[in-house]
């Protein structure tokens, strides 16, 4: 074989051993992808299969009952449900002044060279483990609240009817009220960063036009930042809803594990996570078993809503912005 | 506009500023106060018993040796499964998939997944495995770290691909690159700091996690490297002995939970130091 032609042939081969490669690669990366949906359908398609027997046992009634008694295998899921949405909105009531306050603060009043410790000590509130948040809550905070705060509260509603039977009963330390107050703790640090985030996205002719009219800094924040920051503020703030919702372990330490439900915020109540994570594997029978796995999906769906929308209105937000950096 | 009138917008505006600095001193003061307790609680019960001998039976000596084992064995082996499979998917996103309806919906979905109850996946992998295989095991354990350890890869490695310039891109291209070579060769060298910095919030993210474990790999009281039984790790140890009423087991529960929480700020904040950015947006 002459030179030219044996270079030719090897270039050749060279090129379809590229190609092949290329192929092989594109194909890999496209599956990998891919199985980021494989996952989230395998997750619905074993939660809906897990929970059939139960949901075909109760149907409706599981959304609307509260006993939850594994001996007559009568299984309802108000009880977790009812603790799921109370923690959050209590988690929420507190994390969503003190993450916009921080926000604020680092935005706009913080000085520059102390942004960057006071913006990474917040975040690091996101990496402690959740299992860690549970250990202090249970052995710190729940004492803590059980010795000076609870008591003060009961002492303080007790003549005002209506807020009354929100602080009745004895001080356990643990309860809904320590639960959503270590929520609030865990998913601040997540509306935080969105916020701030979409605070720092302001235009700066905007906020320049209004100090030049002679806007006070809560005024520029409170009438040009957050305005334009709305769609953003809501974003983080379902955000942090999704993790309240879902956030599993430091629940469990704190909240009691009682499968009822009580007007007071300081009794005992339980969460579908942490029902799920004291119960599973401990259940005996089909029955009791599909109930968890029921609640599981009932989470899930819960959370997916949440997360979806707060990711829907964050990119939209992107979208219009550019990539937020 | 009257002097009364600005003084009190003057004073509104203290008062509203004050605030949200107390807010930022509250949210520290919590971190400070976390991080103190599980030194002060934690740092007592540490020797050298703890990396050496088993988990004790209540009221007697021990360390977490077979914890720690398992809680890294499970963690690096769920890195293992779940890295490349992040990574690859990362950069079909990047770069395959780019602006496609297809990439849209997967990186809707990921992000969707990233902040999902990381119970689901226990429950998940407990019928996907769990049940098929009749017991609960280290493997399955792995299994659901790896499911949690992806989306925070994807997510890093998407944005870490794309803030490298096209221009690279196209000056590999011009040469006859394919773009697979131009993705191992030019792009990943260039983001080689995003990515480690994803994997190590990955690792970050996965090796606290408790929930997904207890139904999976459960725990076990022995030494036991079988990736097919139970294996201790250290979250569902600390779960177990914190809720005992046993003093010995709370107090190694608190060191448990110093280790852990050391290993995973520290792996966090070596990430920020690398990534060169204080915010850290990838693991929200």
């Amino acid at each position: 074989m002459p030179p030219t032609a044996r270079s030719r042939h090897s270039t050749r081969a060279l090129m379809s051993r590229e190609a092949r490669i290329e192929r092989a690669f594109r194909g890999l990366t496209l599956g990998s992808a891919v199985t980021v949906l494989v996952l989230l359908s395998g997750i619905i398609a074993t939660l809906v299969h897990g929970s059939w027997p139960a949901l075909s046992a109760f149907k409706l009634q599981f959304l609307t009952t509260e006993i939850w008694n594994p001996v007559t295998e009568k299984f309802g899921a108000l009880a977790p449900l009812y603790g799921t949405v109370v923690t959050a909105t209590i988690a929420m009531l507190i994390a969503i002044p003190l993450a916009f306050g921080i926000a604020i603060f680092l935005t706009e009043t913080c000085p520059r060279w102390l942004r960057g410790p006071i913006s990474t000590g917040i975040e690091l509130l996101a990496a402690v483990p959740s299992i860690v948040y549970g250990i202090w809550g249970l052995f710190v905070l729940a004492p803590l609240l059980q010795r000076h705060v609870q008591p003060w509260l009961i002492d303080v509603a007790a003549p005002i009817p209506g807020i009354r039977m929100l602080f009745s009963g004895p001080p356990y330390g643990i309860g809904v009220l320590t639960a959503g107050l270590v929520l609030a703790i865990m998913v601040l640090p997540f509306i935080t960063s969105v916020m701030r985030e979409v605070f720092r996205m302001t235009p700066i002719a905007l906020k320049e036009a209004a100090y030049g009219v002679g806007a006070t800094q809560w005024e520029v924040v409170w009438d040009v930042v957050v305005p334009a920051s709305r769609v953003g503020i809501v974003g983080g703030v379902m955000l942090g809803l999704g993790r309240a919702l879902g956030e599993t372990m430091a629940v469990t330490f704190v909240i009691g594990n009682a499968h009822r439900i009580s007007s007071s915020l300081l009794a005992p109540g339980t969460t579908i996570s942490a029902a799920i994570a004291n119960e599973f594997t401990e259940a005996v029978g089909d029955l009791y078993t599909s109930s968890l796995i029921s609640l599981g999906l009932l989470l899930f769906v819960i959370t997916f809503v949440v997360i979806a929308a707060a990711r829907l209105l964050l990119l939209r937000l992107e979208l219009r912005t550019g990539r937020m950096q | 506009m009257t002097m009364r009138g600005l003084r009190k917008r003057k004073f509104t505006a203290w008062i509203a500023m004050s605030a949200s600095a107390l807010a930022t001193l509250i949210g520290l003061a919590v971190l400070a106060l976390i991080l103190w307790t599980l030194i002060s609680r934690g740092l007592g019960g540490l020797s050298l018993d703890v990396f050496t001998q088993m988990t004790p039976a209540p009221g007697n000596a021990g360390g977490l040796l077979n914890a720690l084992f398992g809680s890294l064995a499970m963690t690096l082996i769920g890195f293992i499964i779940g890295t490349p499979i992040g990574v690859l998917a990362g950069t079909y996103l990047a770069e395959y998939g780019r602006g496609s309806r297809l990439s849209m919906l997967i990186r809707f979905i990921n992000d969707v997944l990233l902040s999902a109850p990381s119970i689901i996946v226990g429950l998940f992998v407990y019928t996907l495995l769990v049940t098929t295989m009749g017991h609960f095991s280290a493997i399955a354990g792995a299994v659901a770290l790896a499911m949690i350890l992806i989306p925070v890869v994807v997510r890093t490695t998407e944005d870490m691909l794309v803030i490298v310039p096209d221009s690279i891109r196209h000056g590999s291209a011009a040469l006859g690159a394919h773009p697979w070579r131009t993705i191992t060769s030019i792009v990943y060298p260039a983001a080689k700091r995003g990515l480690v910095t994803g994997a190590l919030l990955g690792i970050a993210r996965i090796s606290g996690e408790t929930a997904p474990l207890l139904f999976t790999a459960l725990n076990n009281q022995f030494w036991s490297t079988d990736l097919n039984k139970p294996m201790a790790n250290l979250p569902v140890v600390i779960f177990q002995f914190a809720m005992s009423p046993y003093q010995d087991w709370q107090s190694l529960a608190w060191t448990g939970a110093l280790l852990i929480t050391t290993f995973v700020l520290a792996l966090s904040i070596i990430a920020r130091v690398l990534s060169g950015r204080s915010g850290d947006r990838h693991t929200l």
